[in-house]
Formats: structure tokens, sequence, C-alpha cells
């Protein structure tokens, strides 16, 4: 068992669980490793509400969370729960109330291609090439025209669409668009990649390819990731530690080291520890309902068919 | 696949039809009433006035007085009237206006220093062109930097507002007093009369840009100047584009208002002498050639537009898909998993 180095020293935020899950030698031995890496994310004392017509929502209430540098981290939870809130405070694209974010120990005021970012929708410029998609980020930093092409070219060799660096997004499939949209994030050289549930329209086969690519890339490019996702055997297959919120308001209900060890192939889904992981994480999110729960409470329908005219 | 779909597009096969029917449909309404004879027909012209002194032939009668008049001769033992049945001077054939379509292009104009109808015609798209022009050159720009940065929005657009309602024509006696009386107030009048709509629906457009793609912009490095101009000037191109041809049309309102201000000219000088000659034929040409020439302005427009912004199109032309489906390397279209080298 490792001993928790996520939990900040400053004012004493509510302790978060060591990883409860049994790790083998060697999984220990990683996360001993990823422990000693530097800090490059740092969230602290969290919060962010929104103001709304039934007034103020927390999305986000006090996240203390420290991400190391070539980390894979997959926050999971249940729906409205701050998921997409977390990565967009992330990116600088949504203001916090209070607390504060850290990047590289710089405090994150507004967006910039330090942190990248994949959206669960196609954002693909439509009116660009994919080469002068991806080029765009290099583009804004003022990079000479034919190397930036170049490289260009070479971001789409590396997700498979070299091909097409002439096509527009339109004539591609969704997941093509995710990969070029991921091209495009990780061309502009960003520490870190934060990507919102960006396979979650994809159908299961595709999706299945685009992670086994993306955790292709991740070994080969120096990028520490933040992956957003409601799908638990995306987290586990994906993630070194899983963050699982609770909603209502937004809090850390756990950071999970995930015991399944590296490399990780979809074979790994029958393997005892990703089963437990499978099982804890259900615990966590799916805990026993009960009546009171609104989520949970029968539906009140009436019988609207024939009597004698049943289906089960 | 029935014709009549709820939002579902008709088969190709049809739309041509369709188009014509456009057409043909008013065409066919217009030559009922004017070609049968028992259709309308309020009047009557003469063509024999019989023994009743004080018609002439050609006169133009209301029915009830001529026959009125037919049975008073008949009554009293004289030869009646005769006549056809006619519409009103205002309403010519499609026949006549066909013609004057031609004539009124072959017609001197009767007084001294009258403008020949093609005349008219270049300086009525004189007028258009120029005020359109000026109305966009200021407006766009103001548009999108207002769609683009609230604070500005808010600063500006409250004004424009105000401005918009107060109707352009009003402005018609200052326009004079400042321009005089040719062709600079009537351009004046097109501009206000155009501008403050076109810089409220412009900032709207640019307002419309997919928030997302203005984000995605931004996590990939992009600050303010090169947001707008890298991201939500191009993606909102297509749509301007749309507006600026819808403002035309607009902008062709106010001409009317405009030629009659200071010295009447252009075409609706030309459809006002007409229609004081009573030559109600030439007027439908002239109003036909202003249709006439917005719909092709507009058409042309919308062609240039489908080919400058492709990738906007929601519906492919035809000539276009095929070329798709042509070069596409299939395999890896269909199948985005297959290695693509
Ligand atoms: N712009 C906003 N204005 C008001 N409330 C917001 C806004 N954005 C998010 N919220 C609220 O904040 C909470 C968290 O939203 P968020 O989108 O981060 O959830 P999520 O975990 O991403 O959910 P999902 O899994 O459905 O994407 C929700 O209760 C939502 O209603
Ligand atoms: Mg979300």
């Amino acid at each position: 068992m490792v001993k928790n180095s996520d939990t900040p020293s400053a004012p004493t935020p509510p302790p978060v669980a060591a990883s409860p899950l049994p790790q083998s030698p060697a999984v220990a031995a990683r996360f001993a490793a990823l422990h000693a890496r530097p800090v490059i994310l740092e969230a602290e004392h969290l919060t962010c509400e929104f103001d709304s017509e039934r007034g103020r929502v927390t999305a986000l209430r006090d996240i203390n969370v420290r991400i190391h540098r070539r980390e894979i981290v997959c926050v999971i939870g249940p729906s409205g729960c701050g998921k997409s809130t977390f990565a967009r405070v992330i990116a600088g694209l949504q203001p916090v109330s209070a607390g504060q974010i850290l990047v590289d120990g710089q405090p994150v005021t507004a967006p910039g291609p330090d942190r990248g970012m994949v959206f669960q929708g196609y954002t693909l410029f439509p009116w660009l090439t994919l080469a002068q998609n991806v080029r765009f980020g290099l583009d804004m930093q003022g990079r000479a025209e034919n190397t930036a092409d170049a490289e260009a070219r070479q971001w789409l060799d590396l997700v498979g669409l070299g091909k097409f660096a002439d096509s527009f997004p339109h004539q591609l499939s969704g997941g093509m668009k995710q990969r070029v949209a991921i091209a495009r994030a990780l061309a502009a050289g960003p520490k870190i990649l934060l990507m919102d549930e960006p396979f979650g329209a994809l159908d299961p086969n595709t999706r299945a390819q685009m992670q086994t690519h993306l955790m292709e890339i991740w070994r080969n490019v120096d990028i520490t990731i933040v992956f957003i996702t409601h799908d638990m055997d995306e987290a586990i297959l994906l993630a070194d530690r899983i963050l699982v919120l609770k909603a209502h308001p937004g809090e850390v209900l756990e950071f999970l080291e995930v015991p399944v060890p590296r490399p990780r192939s979809l074979a790994q889904f029958n393997t005892p520890e990703f089963q437990a992981t499978r099982r804890h994480l259900d615990a966590l999110i799916h805990p026993a309902p009960s009546a009171h729960d609104p989520d949970h409470a029968p539906l009140p329908i009436i019988r609207l068919t024939q009597s004698g005219d049943d289906v089960e | 696949m029935p014709l009549l779909s709820v939002r579902r597009e008709p088969p190709a096969r049809y739309r041509w039809l369709l188009w014509v029917l456009a057409f043909s449909l008013p065409l066919a309404v217009w030559s009922a009433v004017s070609y049968v004879p028992w259709l309308w027909h309020p009047q009557v012209v003469v063509t024999d006035p019989g023994s009743v002194s004080w018609i002439q032939p050609g006169l133009r009668l209301e029915r009830a007085d001529f026959t009125k008049e037919v049975a008073t001769a008949k009554s009293s033992g004289l030869t009646p009237p005769s006549g056809n049945p006619a519409n009103p001077l205002y309403l010519p054939a499609p026949h006549e206006v066909g013609r004057a379509l031609y004539t009124a292009f072959t017609t001197p104009p009767r007084l001294r220093g009258d403008k020949w109808l093609h005349e008219s015609i270049v300086i009525s798209i004189k007028t258009i062109f120029y005020g359109f022009i000026l109305s966009s050159i200021f407006a766009i720009p103001l548009g999108i930097a207002c769609g683009s940065f609230p604070a500005l929005s808010r600063m500006t657009e409250p004004f424009v507002d105000f401005v918009r309602y107060m109707p352009a024509p009003a402005f018609g006696a200052l326009m004079v007093a400042i321009f005089g009386i040719h062709l600079e107030p009537k351009v004046a009048i097109v501009f206000l009369g155009t501008f403050f709509t076109q810089v409220l629906i412009t900032a709207g457009t640019v307002r419309r840009v997919d928030p997302a793609l203005v984000e995605a912009a931004q996590t990939l490095g992009a600050k303010r100047a090169h947001l707008v101009r890298r991201v939500i000037l191009p993606a909102s191109l297509p749509d301007l584009y749309n507006d600026t041809r819808i403002l035309i049309g607009c902008a062709w309102t106010y001409l009317v208002v405009a030629e009659v201000v200071g010295v009447s000219s252009g075409i609706t000088f030309f459809i006002n002498q007409q229609a004081k000659y009573r030559n109600f034929d030439n007027v439908y040409a002239a109003i036909l050639i202003i249709g006439f020439i917005g719909l092709v302005t507009d058409q042309l427009l919308s062609f240039i537009g489908a080919r400058l912004f492709g990738w906007k199109l929601t519906r492919r032309s035809r000539t276009r898909t095929f070329l798709g489906w042509l070069f596409s390397p299939r395999d890896v279209l269909y199948f985005p998993g297959k290695p693509t080298t």
C-alpha cells in the first residue's frame, strides 16, 4: 500500500481515502514512482457555483487534488456532479468561486495552450481542412508556415489520418473527427490534455479502438491526461487513478488507485483486479437504492394496457 | 414518398416542376382574369357607338352604365351601342405587359429631360449599390465587433435599436438639406434604411457562432484578435453572406422612398411618369423588371455562396456528392479503425 501523498498540506482539508483495493507489488511500485513525479496540476479548495433560476447551484465544493506528470486521471461520477465543470475550470473556461487551480505551480486565470481540451461534441473548425485544423494551435504560436504544416501532417499521421490531411471535417466519421480533435489539441503542445467524454458519442467498437489509440499516444507523448467519462470500464481501462465525484454538491468521494497492471488492454476486463475495481466503483457510485431517493423511487405508472395483454 | 411531407424535401424530379409552378400559377390567374370575358371585366370598351350621340368608339364605360345605355337605346328604337367586356386600365393583360417589356425600352421619353427606361434602371441600381455598399462597409465590421464583444454591443445596440425605429423616409427632407437634391440624398436614405438593421442582424448572426468552437480555439491558445479573425469571422461568414442577400431586398424597399426625395429619379420616377400618362402596361413592365433584377441578383449570390461556403452545405449538390463518392478512399471512410497506410 502506498502512503497517500495526495492530501494537500494546506489547512486540513477532509482527508481523501487511500486506495482501498489491494495492489500487486509491481503496481504498488509503479504508484510509488508515480507519486515521486512532480505535481503538474493541483486543485486547492476548488469551489465552483452557478447562479440559476433555482438559486445558487454548487457544482464543485472544496476539491483538493494533486495530479502528477504523465498520469492519466479519469473523473467519474453521476450526471450533474460537476465533471464537465471540473474540466472547464482547469481549462480556464469557467471562473472559480473560491480556491484555485495550479498548473506547474502557476494559478490558472484564463484558457491557454498549456491545457488542451477535447470536447464531447465535435469542435473541429468546419471551414478548415484537417491539416489546417491541426496546425491551428501552431499558427496561434506564430510558427512558420512550412514547419507548422509539416508538423500538423505528422500529428495526423500519428492518429492514422495522414491520408485525409486535405479533407474537410464533414467528410469524416465521428471517431475520425475525435482523433483529429486529439491531434489538434496535442499539436499545440499542451502539458495537460483535458478530455470531456470525448468518446461518448461513438459506437462501442469505435470507442474501444479510440481507447487503445489514446493509450498508445499517451505512451509516446509527454502529456498528462484528465479524462472525464461516466463509463466505469473506460475509466478503469485508461486511468492510473480515478477521481470519483458525488453530486449535489460535487465533492470528491474517493481518489482511487487502479490496481490493474499496465500495459493495459481490453483483454484485462475479466481479471480479478479489474472486476474488483469495478465492484468497488459500482458500490461507490450506485449505493443501494433507497425508497426516499427520488431517483430510485418506482415510477408512478398505471396500467395502460388491457388485462391479459401482458408482455412479461 | 408523398409530395406533401412535413419538413421533408420533395423528390428531386419535382423540384423544377415546383419552381415552374411558382411562377406559372400566378401567371395563370392573371391570364384567366384577363382573357376569360366573364371573369371580372367590370368595364366595356365601346366598338360601335350605335346611335347614342355622346358615345365614341374606344370609350370605356362601367358595365352597369353601358347596359343602361343599351336598354335606353333599345326602348326608344335606336341602334344600341356595342362593345367588348374589358378590365380597368390598371390591369393590362399579360401579352400587353409582355409587349411593353420590349416597347418600354424602345419608346423615347415623352418630355425632353425624361429618362429612357434603361437609364432609369441604371440610376436605380446605382442608388442601391452605393447605399448598400456604404452601409455594408460600416455596418458589417461594427456588427461583427458587437457580436464578438458583449461590452461593445451593450454600448452600441441600444442606440442602434432606437434609431432603427425611426422610419428612414422621415429623414428625407433632412437628407435633401444636407446632401442636395440629386443622387446623394437618395443614397443616404438607402444607407439609413439599411445600416441600423444590418448592424443588429450582423451582430445577431455573429453571436450565434457555436461557443464550443470559440472555446476550442481558446484552449489552443487563440486570444482576442485571433479569435475574431480566425474563428468567429470564418464561422459566421456563410450566414453573414446570407444576411447580406436578404438585406439587399430590404435596400430595394428603401429605394422607392429614396427616389421620390429631392428630384424624383430612377425607376420610381419612370413608373410615376408612366402612371401619369396612364401607360399601365409600362408600369407593370418596370415593376417586373425590378423583380427580375432582384431575383437574378439573389440567385446569382446564392449560387456563388454555395460555391464559396461548401463546408456549410447541409444539402450537398448532386455533382459534389457524386464526386465525393467517386474519390473517397472507401475502406478507410467506413472502417475508421483500419490502419490507413
Ligand atoms: N452554465 C451553468 N449555469 C448554471 N448551472 C450550471 C451551468 N453549468 C453547469 N451547471 C450546473 O452544475 C452542475 C454540474 O454540471 P456539469 O455539467 O459539470 O455536470 P457533469 O458531471 O458534467 O454532468 P454530465 O455527466 O451530465 O455531463 C449541474 O447541477 C448543472 O446544473
Ligand atoms: Mg458533462
